[in-house]
């Protein structure tokens, strides 16, 4: 500790800190532009300059370390001085353009400018103007107001991962840019426009929406991954115009992803859902549907799910719910179902196995806080883009690699480029990946000294097409490191979750945690943590996705999920409903797939319309507000399921309020969501691959769900590319494929197929080709694992 | 309680009526102020606030810029904009709105106006027949703007002195 005296106060510091650092804690403000508080010191703006005793000349703030015994003046003539000629340098090359900068309004530019500058201007020379390209429909530039702090480049360098921004030229010629004309792909690119001091980096879908005086804030959860990133929704008019952070050290830091700042163009575009739809099959109207006032079409969808109840019974009724719904539309969705004596319910539609569904209470809940990531010291990744699943949680782990030099390890199928370093990078294939969890099982025994049960000792045997020393070294670097570091973790990612042998993985996985003492991490897809609390599971007697969607069901009740997009198996998704007598979807955007197989549509609330409560993965609640009235006709879900119940003369649905819906949930689960080993877990290996080439799918980060396939911007974005069969040079060169060929790929069972280009993706394994889930041209290939390509 | 003779004299011999009516008969043949309104009118200042009007430049193209700053500054909340990019990359309202029965005629829009695109005009003689005539949009706005350039203009720059 040191003591210091600023403008005649006395502070007690640490020694060693940053003075800025120290005079920010104590409420004294010293202006700034280019030092921010999660970003390195670089001091080149000037700003801060502050008068030190017995120093010749001003020094600035931000990289002067404090002394025991200091004495600064932030307010003397000299330190004034100095901040009004470092303004009016600054200033010398800034347009005057406020009136018309999105900026304007939020600018610490214009700020410090009255309260730091001269009030008129000395120069007359010509002023120096930039010349802004395109980088990307996310971030709009104007670089002639740049003032050179650097915050972007640092942020990408540092935070990001990816230097995407840089400062090339020197002096009059420095021009802040990406390199080549490039455009900014990061998914966490939108901070860059946050950070910016002045208005040369302006959210593109927002430019000239709004002013910032003129929004109202509303303090909200985004909905769209299992991390729960604090947003301020910012509505004008009651329309949401943009989409900024809310600092939570412990959540999301001061960071959003491009996806929780973006997708609320959603909200506003013209596939909103805004009136209730029936199809009453008359063919006068088009395609037999009508549009409806809410009573008619309530009674039309309780009459439909009524007869099929009457006829059969309610075991016949199955419901899927979009895994970013909120707590309370879980809860009611759930009690509908089980009112209608129907325990076929179910949120987890990127899943295939659900073997441990009875043996282990597999609460997908992290057993590391989210602010731990941070403080890892070594984790393993097991089949999980994390950049793209959860790009938070990954600006964690690259602050672990660099704060304490974490070993973060991969195990997966894909090349996935990261944004920090990784110590192994196993890159095997759908087929092997159990067995290279089983390796590593082995190996933890090993060190342990602790005997591997024999069924994970059987999935391990030495995979031939891997059978080298340096293969198993790194598998026994990686257990080496589980068992001597003191801060692990083992993450399941969306990859092993989708994985045919997904329990497999997951029993295994946990064993390693049971015996290293990492923490096991299971990533679900947006709010399922809260699915799980509200019990929206099938249960004992009930049937999970795959066997709702197998048995082809007389009715489903769909919550704001469009089952052919948004299960991992959209062909067997499409044909159910299409077999299904009566399909009713309460969603809040129009989609022609639904329109084929619905009978009643009823449009719900966008995320920013309808409070409710987000469980995100370490078991944190929260809640968000309304922002904006539903559009038009919409309601909230929570209301649509209520009075449907209703109804249905169901007895339980006379809620009034959003908390007496909440108060009906038990949150005793969260206390206690510890899994364990059991240890007569089923571990059958179910992923069979005969010929042909092994499909590796995932669900790219934008197609994930309705709301983010409706966001204009994001589609737009490299995260969002086309569908294609992607395949590494070898493999093309093996199957005689140049670039964007057209490929007609047939699964091996020969019911699928579909026409696509093929893509050159080095990240591919060899004999295994890419094709991602979440697209209707890929639908038809089903969840199958193995693919033939014919020239098409 | 005594009489007081002063005030009967006063009464009874109609001074203050004779006084009054003297100022009468002087006016009688001093120079006429009042105007045949409204074939005759009174000269006004040209700062006189009075109809709105959104401004060109030479060349056509409307000032407005859509900074929504005279919608801040706006003491009675009379102003209404909404803005977008236009297909040129420019800044544009596609909405602006004033409300003649909120507006106060306080000229602060002006004031804030960095492209003296919105002005208030001289023009004070206007009427409504029905509620909804009281909300002028921006068309309007800019056809009051064309018609009257001129004196708009004229009137801005007798002021620009003392600005």
């Amino acid at each position: 500790m040191a003591t210091i005296e600023v403008d005649g106060k006395t502070l007690e510091v640490e020694a060693g800190e940053m003075l800025i650092k120290a005079t920010d804690k104590a409420g004294i403000y010293i202006p700034r532009f280019c030092y921010h508080d999660k970003l390195s010191v670089a001091a080149n703006c000037r700003m801060c300059l502050v008068e030190v005793e017995k120093a010749p000349k001003p020094l600035p703030a931000c990289a002067t370390p404090i002394m025991d015994g200091m004495k600064v003046f932030t307010k003397s003539k000299l330190a004034r001085e100095a901040q009004k000629g470092t303004m009016e340098f600054l200033l010398i090359n800034h347009p005057l353009d406020c009136p018309v900068c999105d900026q304007g309004g939020e600018c610490p530019l214009q700020d410090q400018a009255l309260g730091y500058g001269k009030d008129e201007s000395r120069f007359l020379e010509r002023k120096r103007v930039v010349a802004s390209h395109d980088i990307g429909p996310l971030v709009a530039t104007e670089m002639t107001r740049c003032i050179h702090c650097t915050r972007c480049v640092r942020y990408g360098e540092e935070v990001a991962g990816i230097m995407e921004m840089g400062a090339p030229g020197r002096g009059e010629y420095t021009q802040i840019g990406t390199f080549l004309n490039q455009s900014v792909d990061s998914e966490v690119s939108g901070n860059m426009i946050d950070l910016c001091p002045v208005g040369a980096l302006t959210s593109k879908p927002y430019r000239f929406a709004a002013r910032s005086w003129e929004l109202q804030s509303h303090a909200s959860i985004s909905p769209h991954d299992c991390v729960g990133t604090n947003i301020n929704v910012q509505t004008l008019r009651d329309q949401v115009e943009r989409v900024l952070p809310i600092e939570n050290t412990e959540v999301n830091d001061c960071w959003i992803a491009d996806r929780d700042r973006y997708s609320y163009e959603a909200v506003n575009s013209d596939q909103r859902l805004t009136v209730p739809m029936i199809r009453d099959g008359n063919p006068e109207n088009d395609g037999g549907w009508r549009e409806v006032n809410w009573e008619s079409a309530l009674k039309y969808a309780a009459a439909g799910l009524l007869t099929v109840i009457e006829s059969s019974s309610g075991n016949h009724v199955g419901g899927l719910a979009s895994a970013s719904s909120t707590l309370e539309e879980f809860h009611l969705f759930q009690k509908l179902l089980q009112a209608m004596g129907s325990s076929n319910i179910d949120h987890r539609l990127q899943q295939l196995d659900f073997r441990d569904d009875s043996t282990a209470s597999r609460f997908p809940i992290s057993q590391l806080p989210i602010a731990d990531f941070s403080n890892l010291d070594a984790g393993l990744l097991i089949g999980s883009n994390i950049r793209k699943e959860q790009p938070l949680l990954s600006l964690r782990l690259r602050e672990a690699t660099l704060k304490n030099q974490a070993q973060i390890n991969v195990i997966g199928v894909m090349d996935y480029e990261m944004n920090f370093d990784l110590a192994q990078n196993i890159v095997s294939n759908p087929a092997s990946l159990v067995n290279e969890i089983a390796l590593l099982a082995v190996e933890v025994s090993k060190l342990k000294e602790n005997d591997v049960p024999e069924q994970i000792a059987l999935l391990a045997s030495p995979n031939e097409q891997y059978n080298d020393t340096q293969h198993l070294a790194a598998i026994s670097n990686i257990a080496n490191q589980l068992c001597s570091k003191e801060q692990t973790m083992v993450t399941l990612g969306a990859i092993a979750q989708q994985h045919k042998d997904a329990s497999v993985i997951r029993f295994i996985a946990q064993w390693i945690c049971d015996i290293t003492d990492a923490r096991m991490v299971i990533l679900p897809p947006a709010n399922s943590v809260a699915g799980w609390v509200a019990n929206c599971t099938p249960g004992e007697a009930g049937k999970n996705t795959v066997d709702m969607l197998a048995a082809k069901l007389k009715a489903y009740v769909l919550l704001g999920c469009e089952p052919e997009l948004d299960h991992i198996d959209g062909q067997s998704a499409m044909n159910a409903m299409l077999a299904a007598d009566f399909v009713l979807q309460i969603s809040a955007f129009k989609s022609s797939n639904v329109m084929k197989y619905a009978d009643v549509i009823l449009p719900m609330a966008a995320f920013t319309e309808a409070a409710g409560t987000y469980v995100n993965c370490e078991g944190r609640v929260q809640k968000s507000s309304v922002a904006a009235p539903p559009k038009e006709e919409s309601r909230p879900a929570w209301k649509i399921l209520r009075v449907l119940g209703n109804f249905m003369e169901f007895s339980g649905f006379d809620q009034i309020t959003l908390d007496d819906v909440t108060s009906e949930v038990s949150f005793e689960n969260l206390s206690s969501p510890k899994g364990k080993t059991q240890e007569n877990s089923d571990t059958t290996i179910h992923y069979h691959h005969t010929r042909g080439l092994q499909r590796i799918s995932d669900t790219p980060m934008y197609r994930a769900e309705a709301t983010l396939r409706n966001a204009k911007a994001l589609q737009k974005t490299a995260d969002n590319p086309p569908p294609a069969a992607g395949l590494n040079a070898k493999m093309m060169e093996k199957y005689g494929f140049s670039d964007s060929d057209l490929t007609l790929v047939v699964t091996t069972n020969g019911e699928g197929n579909t026409v696509l280009p093929i893509r050159l993706d080095n990240r591919v394994p060899n004999d295994c080709v890419y094709i991602s889930a979440g697209h209707l041209e890929t639908a038809p290939l089903g969840a199958d694992t193995s693919v033939s390509l014919e020239k098409a | 309680m005594g009489i007081d003779i002063k005030q009967l004299y006063k009464t009874f011999s109609l001074k203050e009526l004779r006084k009054g009516l003297g100022v009468t008969g002087r006016q009688l043949f001093r120079k006429k102020t009042t105007i045949m309104y409204p074939e005759e009118k009174t000269p006004k200042s040209p700062r006189f606030r009075g109809l709105h009007a959104l401004r060109r430049y030479p060349n056509g193209e409307e000032r407005c810029i859509a900074c929504k700053l005279c919608e801040a500054v706006c003491p009675a909340l009379a102003i209404t904009i909404d803005s977008e990019e236009r297909e040129d990359g420019t800044r544009r309202t596609t909405r602006y709105d004033i409300d003649l029965f909120k507006c106060i005629y306080c000229g602060f829009c002006e004031e804030a106006c960095p492209v003296d695109s919105i002005v208030l005009t001289d023009i004070h003689e206007f009427h409504m027949e029905s509620n909804g005539e009281r909300l002028i949009e921006k068309l309007d706005l800019l056809k009051i703007g064309d018609q009257f350039e001129a004196e708009i203009s004229a009137a801005r720059k007798q002021d620009a002195p003392y600005r």
